[in-house]
């Protein structure tokens, strides 16, 4: 793995930390990885985190609605996290609200949510 | 093309991937020097970065200068490459209109996000684009 993401279990939850200076290169390994895991791991959740991101571009927003594609594929409920409120307006102006991805506020809301449900 | 005058306040060559990121910071720190707000900053390293990938995805790399202009304070981009050049602009400008891998969406999505922008392309020679930003 990179280090421009990096994937640790928290709670039987995949947690995905992506950073600013993620590449096309990175995904690959990224979106490689984090199958894998979910399947070896069995994890019924995973959690995007992408605070350490300052902007979110319709580059890393292809990124982030491809990752909760794979995941729900693999019967993973995924939420992203971390979402910082001036990329939210940025990303509705881009036309990017990302319809298919689950969100919360942070890591603690999305693992509430994923216990509540049985799933953490 | 020439904009208004402008003192220089950054260049990044755009040649790799990692280019984009380091493009993304040095806009982001001459934003900071005006003290511009979180929401207009994040609106226009966005567009910043949208742009710079496209140089690099489709004109095959080139150069992003930053510049400050003054009456009234703000910043200014100039992205240039030498690529293939953009045929028909209109249509590029168009949400849904891609040629690559993307989504179609990042040249008509930049130019939502800042205060002025301004692009010229010509067929084999290559594609400018400028914009502006008040903090």
């Amino acid at each position: 793995m990179s280090e421009a993401a990096s994937i640790y279990t928290v709670d039987k939850v995949l947690l995905v930390a992506i950073r600013d200076n993620i590449t096309d290169t990175d995904i690959i390994n990224l979106q490689e990885d984090l199958s894998e895991r979910i399947v070896s791991e069995a994890a019924r959740g995973v959690v995007i985190d992408i605070a350490a991101l300052e902007i979110v571009d319709t580059f890393v927003g292809r990124i982030l609605a491809q990752l909760s594609s794979i995941s729900r594929l693999l019967a993973a409920e995924t939420y992203i996290v971390g979402m910082r409120p001036a990329v939210a307006m940025t990303l509705v102006e881009l036309g990017m609200d990302l319809p298919g991805s689950k969100t919360a506020l942070s890591l603690s809301h999305a693992l509430r949510a994923l216990k509540a449900k049985g799933l953490a | 093309m020439s904009g208004p005058p402008a003192q220089p306040a950054g260049r990044v060559e755009l040649r790799q991937e990692r280019d984009v990121a380091a493009a993304r910071i040095a806009v982001s720190k001459a934003m900071d020097a005006l003290n511009a707000r979180a929401l207009r900053k994040t609106r226009f390293v966005t567009a910043v970065s949208e742009i710079a990938r496209n140089a690099l995805d489709h004109g095959g790399g080139g150069v992003l200068e930053i510049y400050r202009l003054d009456r009234p304070r703000r910043i200014m981009i100039r992205c240039s490459d030498q690529g293939p050049g953009i045929a028909d602009i209109d249509q590029a400008m168009t949400d849904g209109f891609s040629t690559a891998r993307s989504m179609g969406k990042g040249l008509g999505g930049a130019r939502r996000l800042v205060d002025a922008f301004r692009i010229e392309s010509r067929v084999g020679a290559g594609t400018t684009i400028e914009m502006e930003a008040n903090p």
